[in-house]
């Protein structure tokens, strides 16, 4: 319990904002975080590996998207239209942060907006900063699909942001 | 470096996963090219924007609180006298449900575990592969004579890799390059059979030789392993197995 409580609740903040990116409101994430940790603490004796951080938020991944199969529909949003991605206009994006360096609440709409594939690759790599390879091995996908995956949820963010600040309003 | 090779380079660069030799022609192509300086730019601040704080949701002291309570519970609820005392009048139930635990522990490992040190290099040989064909920049020397390769490799390199042509035998020698594999600088000879790359990565490893072997193909790349002369080698490449092995034998002989 001691050991537990030192190398992992430590990681409980982590474990949360993960958890909450992924069910996108306040009482799932809980729910899912505080069973995650359970879990966690369950198998904390098989635990070999240095990086409890990584090892706590793979449970965390895993227990959403088991929670997720039981309460809600697939999302099924990976399929994107690839036209709607080249006609971004990034150049818009730049503007948009500078100008609205405070306005968090559009930065977090966008990235809300996200195929939640996606959403968790961004969320590991900009707020944990999880290396690629760690997430591949995290996520338990090729170091190829992370990078991908990166790159199109970054465009798609851009996309997002550039056109909420267009004189049209958001999208 | 072009625009078309920076490209791809951009985020991997901003995201500090670019290997430092890459990284140099980059910065330098960045100081003359303000497009792709301005892409770097926006990916900066995008990056910065979606890491800030704001957008962090930290645990509520409640779930710190209702975990902690839970915790504590199940921590009391376990039994204090270990599984096997044999004064416990349920100890062969105990014992029965300890191994089946210790299975169900075991496949969960299992099933948990992050990839072994070698699944992970054999992911890692085949990004390398794949990033030297997406910049479209295989080579940093470009060359068919062994005697110009060997000696490129002096001085960026803390080993000395064996270099051999094998045009005679359908692999004709293309080129190398520096890589980054396993938090080394490794070397990457380039190889061709008709319109096939293939990338030999080698490294000092153990004394022992042993012969090629093909392992499992990952994402479609073929990949073989064999140590010659206290050096590690791994050939990658979208040949097929067969010829790989082939070439694999060529080079080691």
């Amino acid at each position: 319990m001691k050991a537990f409580e030192q190398a992992v609740l430590p990681h409980l903040d982590a474990a949360h904002n993960l958890a909450r990116w992924l069910a996108g409101n306040d009482q799932d994430a809980q729910d899912v975080a505080q069973e995650a940790c359970l879990r966690a603490f369950r198998f904390f004796g098989n635990f070999r590996g240095d990086n409890a951080r990584a090892w706590l938020l793979a449970i965390v991944r895993n227990t959403f998207y088991t929670w997720l199969r039981k309460n809600r529909p697939p999302e099924g949003t990976l399929e994107l239209d690839e036209e709607a991605l080249e006609i971004a206009d990034p150049s818009g994006t730049a503007a948009a942060l500078h100008s609205r360096q405070g306005d968090a609440e559009s930065v977090r709409r966008a990235v809300a907006a996200l195929p939640v594939e996606f959403r968790e690759i961004v969320v590991l790599r900009e707020m944990e900063g999880f290396s690629y390879q760690e997430i591949a091995g995290l996520a338990d996908v090729p170091i190829g699909t992370v990078m991908s995956r990166l790159a199109r949820a970054r465009k798609l963010l851009q996309k997002h942001l550039a056109a909420e600040f267009k004189p049209g309003g958001p999208l | 470096m072009n625009c078309l090779q920076a490209e791809p380079l951009v985020a991997a660069y901003a995201d500090g996963e670019l290997d430092p030799v890459h990284a140099l022609e980059l910065e330098r192509h960045l100081q003359d090219c303000p497009a792709c300086t301005r892409a770097w730019r926006e990916l900066q601040s995008l990056k910065k924007a979606v890491g800030r704080e704001a957008l962090y949701f930290p645990a509520p002291a409640e779930l710190r609180s209702n975990l902690l309570a839970e915790l504590r519970t199940q921590t009391g609820r376990q039994p204090s006298a270990p599984f096997w005392n044999v004064r416990s009048w349920n100890w062969l139930g105990t014992a029965m449900s300890g191994a089946t635990l210790a299975c169900l522990a075991l496949l969960l490992a299992v099933s948990l575990s992050r990839p072994s040190g070698r699944d992970q290099l054999a992911q890692e040989l085949v990004s390398g592969h794949i990033r030297s064909l997406m910049a479209n920049h295989a080579l940093d020397v470009v060359s068919t004579d062994q005697h110009t390769v060997k000696p490129w490799f002096d001085g960026k390199l803390d080993f000395a890799p064996p270099v051999k042509d094998l045009a005679a035998q359908e692999f004709p020698l293309i080129g190398g390059r520096l890589d980054y594999l396993g938090n080394r600088a490794v070397a990457a000879l380039v190889f061709q059979r008709h319109k096939h790359l293939i990338n030999l990565f080698i490294w000092p490893g153990t004394e022992t030789a042993t012969p090629p072997a093909a392992v499992a193909p990952r994402q479609g790349y073929n990949l073989v392993h064999w140590t010659q002369a206290g050096m590690t080698c791994w050939a990658v490449s979208d040949l097929n197995e067969q010829e790989l092995l082939e070439f694999a034998r060529d080079f080691a002989s």
